[in-house]
């Protein structure tokens, strides 16, 4: 009995150990979010976050839903592999205005086709051999590249020699 | 303000119930969605690379990434013939508005567009103290922002330089992958823009997805093999200078 009495401050101290431990608990409880773990050591609705952000490139289907004549040309030509938004930047506000009914309210700027061309196609010697490169100054004069090329099938020969390629 | 203990107790169990609200967080964006059924990497071709930087300007658009930071860029390297190991690399502003013209001399010249590797042993998420940044179930490495304290040890850590401090919300941000494209059916914005194809999303999950073929039939090679990090990033034809 009496060696339970010396010992009685030790009963207190795990009194508030105990107490302590309760506390930690609950604090744990509102602060770890409750996805913390769901698929591993992270929070799980992180990823429903990102996946939810918006998209601003609205990708080449949605283009060629509406603009089926450009489509058509396009695709024998040189440029049939050249996504539309390479060029016309991205177009997801665009589309979205032309799914509410409207695609006017929210026009595509049309590229500047002096930078736009030679961006891809001004000669280098560190572009790949076989890519079709120019020196602007020589090739046009600096005329702008419209005059002669179309930039949705650039080629100047007949569209079926030209090597267009799957998307 | 002043607070009296009576309203304090009254005040706390209410904002505890609106923290738990806002700490369920929102559900899965995309509900056609599987993320078990998507392993994703990334095809990069470098014979193709024109360096015209379409992707740095699509990435920076798509991702609101501000000036001076990069989650994908492109470098030039130069090999000179008697300097195999010491190549000239530049990328100039991450290659963004293209690259001064290379004159047919000495060596060579070819891109090199570089990115978040998504390994799948990445060592960025082996040290956030948080579990702010993780591979998700579909192999892609992503940050909660939301989480991240900003203490820049994965940037320390990223073989790749793939990572930064973003200088506005001062948490680390990197690609995501375009994660809220591909969990849409839609493809990353730097492939979606590449105009010559050098970039290519690729679902190792997918049995049908061609980088299956690819990988077979050509020389394919990550960056820093030797850094075992599992990278995702598949260059062909790397040149053996590239570190």
């Amino acid at each position: 009995m009496s060696a339970l009495k010396d010992a009685r401050h030790l009963f207190r101290f795990a009194g508030l150990f105990v107490l302590a431990f309760l506390v930690f608990l609950v604090v744990r409880h509102y602060y770890v979010p409750k996805s913390f773990g769901q698929y591993g050591h992270y929070r799980g609705a992180s990823i429903g976050e990102i996946a939810q952000l918006p998209v601003k490139f609205a990708g080449h289907q949605a283009c060629e839903d509406c603009h089926t004549d450009v489509v058509a040309k396009k695709n024998p030509g040189k440029h049939a592999h050249v996504n539309c938004e390479a060029c016309h930047g991205a177009q997801a506000a665009h589309a979205q205005a032309a799914l509410a009914g409207d695609p006017t309210s929210i026009k595509p700027v049309l590229p500047d086709t002096s930078v736009l061309c030679a961006r891809c196609h001004t000669a280098s010697a560190a572009k790949p051999k076989g890519f079709p490169q120019v020196d602007p100054a020589v090739h046009s004069q600096r005329l702008p590249c419209e005059t002669c090329h179309d930039p949705h099938s650039p080629g100047m020969d007949a569209p079926a020699t030209a090597a267009g390629g799957a998307k | 303000m002043n607070i009296s203990r009576r309203k304090m107790l009254i005040l706390l169990p209410a904002a505890a119930v609106a923290w738990e609200s806002v700490l369920a967080g929102t559900p899965e964006a995309s509900p056609n969605y599987k993320m078990t059924d998507h392993w994703w990497g990334m095809l990069i071709d470098v014979s193709k690379c024109i360096g015209c930087g379409n992707c740095v300007r699509a990435c920076q658009t798509e991702n609101d990434v501000p000036d001076g930071y990069f989650r994908t860029w492109v470098e030039r390297y130069h090999v000179d013939d008697t300097h195999l190991e010491n190549p000239t690399v530049i990328s100039p502003d991450g290659g963004k508005e293209g690259f001064p013209i290379a004159k047919e001399d000495a060596g060579k010249y070819f891109f090199v567009p570089k990115m978040c590797n998504h390994c799948s042993d990445s060592p960025c998420t082996q040290v956030c103290p948080v579990g702010a940044t993780f591979i998700g179930p579909d192999g892609v490495v992503l940050i909660d922002q939301k989480y991240c304290l900003g203490c820049a040890y994965c940037v320390q850590a990223c073989p790749y330089g793939c990572r930064y401090i973003h200088p506005t919300k001062a948490v680390a941000d990197k690609c995501t992958l375009c994660y809220h494209r591909i969990t849409k059916g839609l493809t990353t914005a730097c492939c979606e823009s590449c105009p010559t194809g050098a970039r290519q999303l690729a679902d190792l999950k997918n049995p049908n997805d061609p980088i299956h073929e690819f990988l077979k039939t050509h020389n394919v090679q990550v960056l820093k093999p030797q850094m075992a990090t599992g990278a995702k990033a598949f260059y062909n034809d790397l040149d053996g200078s590239v570190r």
